[in-house]
């Protein structure tokens, strides 16, 4: 089921110019967008195509552009957030590296769609080599009148910037990158009111992730009809699942919604099988935040039906036997992958990145790394596993921002799934010490 | 305040005057147009990352003050934004930051590995510098590319499908200063085979 929409023509030698861009059909939709249609009537193809949010939640993207204060008066802002940091997620920066002309375009329709004159793109400071090829690109396309003022005679105007942050997890939150774009620390804020109404500098403001932007453009010259019919119900169109771990080919994949998830891991047009000829164990399908699932459960639902790469199929069970498509982070676990040393990385990871603000994140996630790395240095007890259940149930909910249930999820998930490796590593202290995290197949370069 | 308080990196001020080039106070003073008027603190971040790269690879309280009286703002408000960041260096690094990601992905693909031997090598420990000032060893979260694990940043370039021969390469090329082919340049699927 190939079906390529955000990564057409992502092959093509030199796609990254602007020149071979438009060679193959590149910015068409600004034509059609900003002089046949109105901005109210983009909006219109976006709802009909159905498209959700690719940044991780899957809220509807047209709704979301609906929801924008055009009544104030005051300015209305368009972020992009490319600010990729959930572990086990690449697919942005394999995007805007190497079609980067793609989210350009995609963002000119949607800020006319929006009404907005200035739009940013939020890229997380590492990815430095990305900020110059984004810049190279903008740069291409203020010189051909795509971007500036009066764009293509339409009386359009746009202003495109990057902005560039500096390692921190939390600015991938929405509220929390419009702090940050402001030029202070990550916190993320209350909500309501939410973005659209009070955003960057107060003002209306709509934040999207990459992905969900480099579609815009197909909408608009395909229609959102055309684009309702990819996929699979209310997944429709295209998603690209960067695919990690004990797989034999990671990489991203452009696939079509609804393609079966045993496909998706066995095919070798995808991951191409476990690595090593090893067993599969577990999968955590949409990036670290999202519940880890053993092969039974990843593979088939709860009833026994295939189970396929959709919001609906993934999440099908709830949290009891479910998980989510997330933001397409497919991290792949072979048999011998430690469930309990990976439960504390992500744990480590949590702690880190929170910001701090409300105590149950704050405390939660420091209490519960601590916890899990007294349970996999061969010190924890019996009753430690119920703790981490307790302490992840009272963060969830209870929390400012998302951050918390992100951090809460993935231990109780693990421990919903795989108790019996926690409990073994309670019971057998003396035999984990010899489990390794992942082993390198190394040539002996000591000797 | 008590003594501890004053010897906090916050507090060392060696009042050494600083200053850009006035060719960095250009590309500075365009960063700022980039914003809407009186929102030049959105500048901040770009700010602070291009003082790090000019003043020797990390920030100090001169700096930081210097940068506040270019944007109009407080000295708490650099402090703030320096302090919250992990790409913010508030103590001095050696030439290469070699920053190993020790997220779940890469670590169950011998990400761990990887950190120990350039423990060995360089015979630090994560998070000191080596004696000639040469190399700064740091452990970081998820740089974004999983699907090449295990990776590594060196200052701004990224290292990817790392294995043991390969770093032994890449600390002998940046010994001797040699420019690497960038990993940046290669395409995914070179970079597969
Ligand atoms: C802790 C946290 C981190 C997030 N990181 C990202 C991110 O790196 N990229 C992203 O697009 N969305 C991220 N999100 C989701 C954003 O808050 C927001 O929902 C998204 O950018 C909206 O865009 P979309 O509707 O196009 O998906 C994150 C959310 C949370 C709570
Ligand atoms: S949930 Fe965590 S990261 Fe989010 S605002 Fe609260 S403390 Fe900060
Ligand atoms: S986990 Fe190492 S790059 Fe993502």
């Amino acid at each position: 089921m190939e079906r390529k929409i955000v990564l057409e023509h992502i092959d093509v030698e030199g796609i990254q110019h602007l020149d071979v861009y438009r060679q193959h059909g590149g910015y068409l939709s600004l034509k059609k967008a900003l002089k046949s249609m109105t901005p109210d009537e983009v909006v219109t193809e976006v709802k009909t195509a159905g498209l959700r949010g690719r940044g991780g939640a899957g809220f509807p993207t047209g709704m979301k552009w609906s929801f924008i204060d055009k009544k104030s008066g005051n300015p209305r802002y368009l972020i992009c957030n490319a600010d990729e940091s959930e572990p086990g997620t690449f697919k942005d920066r394999y995007l805007m590296q190497h079609i980067p002309h793609r989210l350009i375009e995609g963002m000119i329709c949607a800020a006319y769609a929006l009404g907005a004159n200035k739009a940013y793109i939020y890229v997380r400071g590492e990815f430095k080599a990305v900020i110059g090829i984004l810049n190279t690109a903008i740069k291409e396309a203020y010189a051909a009148g795509l971007l500036g003022k009066n764009i293509l005679g339409s009386g359009f105007d746009l202003d495109l910037h990057v902005h560039s942050g500096a390692g921190a997890y939390i600015c991938g939150e929405e509220t929390a990158l419009i702090e940050s774009l402001e030029g202070k620390r990550g916190n993320p804020r209350l909500k309501p009111p939410f973005p659209a109404i009070k955003g960057l500098y107060q003002c209306p403001t709509v934040v999207n992730n990459v992905e969900t932007l480099a579609n815009i453009g197909w909408i608009v010259n395909n229609g959102g009809e055309e684009y309702a019919k990819i996929g699979i119900g209310r997944s429709t169109g295209t998603k690209l699942i960067s695919a990690c771990g004990n797989i034999n080919k990671p990489g991203v994949y452009e696939i079509e919604l609804g393609l079966p998830v045993h496909e998706f891991i066995y095919s070798n047009d995808y991951c191409g099988g476990i690595k090593g000829g090893k067993e599969l164990k577990a999968v955590v399908p949409g990036g670290s935040s999202v519940p880890i699932l053993p092969k039974e459960l990843i593979l088939k639902t709860i009833e026994g039906v295939d189970r396929l790469m959709s919001y609906e199929s993934l999440s099908e069970g709830g949290f009891i036997s479910g998980s989510m498509l997330g933001s397409g982070g497919f991290i792949v676990f072979d048999e011998d992958a430690c469930i309990v040393r990976n439960t504390y990385n992500f744990s480590r990871f949590y702690h880190h990145e929170s910001c701090g603000q409300c105590s149950p994140c704050r405390e939660g996630t420091s209490w519960m790394e601590s916890v899990l790395h007294r349970i996999e240095n061969g010190q924890g007890k019996t009753k430690d596993i119920d703790l981490l259940v307790s302490i992840a149930s009272k963060i969830e909910g209870n929390t400012i921002c998302p951050l918390g249930d992100a951090a809460s999820w993935p231990v109780a998930a693990a421990i919903r799934h795989f108790r019996h490796e926690f409990e073994f590593h309670v019971n057998h202290p003396e035999l984990i010490k010899n489990i390794k995290h992942g082993n390198l197949e190394k040539l002996d370069v000591k000797n | 305040m008590s003594e501890k308080h004053f010897k906090h990196k916050l507090y060392v001020k060696e009042n050494k005057a600083v200053a850009f080039s006035p060719t960095t106070l250009e590309k500075i003073n365009t960063i700022i147009s980039h914003y809407p008027e009186g929102q030049q603190k959105s500048a901040l971040i770009p700010v602070l990352h291009i003082a790090q790269e000019e003043m020797g690879g990390s920030l100090n309280v001169d700096i930081m003050e210097y940068v506040a009286s270019l944007l109009s703002i407080t000295p708490i408000e650099v402090f703030e934004v320096a302090t919250f960041y992990s790409q913010f260096y508030l103590e001095p690094v050696g030439k290469y930051v070699i920053e190993v990601c020790q997220t779940g992905p890469c670590a169950i693909c011998g990400g761990e590995d990887i950190m120990a031997y350039l423990e060995e090598k360089l015979e630090i420990k994560v998070g000191e510098t080596t004696s000639d000032g040469l190399f700064s060893l740091k452990a970081v979260e998820c740089l974004g590319a999983c699907g090449s694990a295990p990776v590594m940043q060196v200052n701004t370039e990224f290292y990817e499908f790392l294995d043991l021969t390969k770093i032994d390469t890449i600390l002998a090329e940046l010994r001797s200063k040699k420019e690497l082919k960038k990993p940046e340049e290669q395409t995914w699927k070179e970079r597969l085979s």
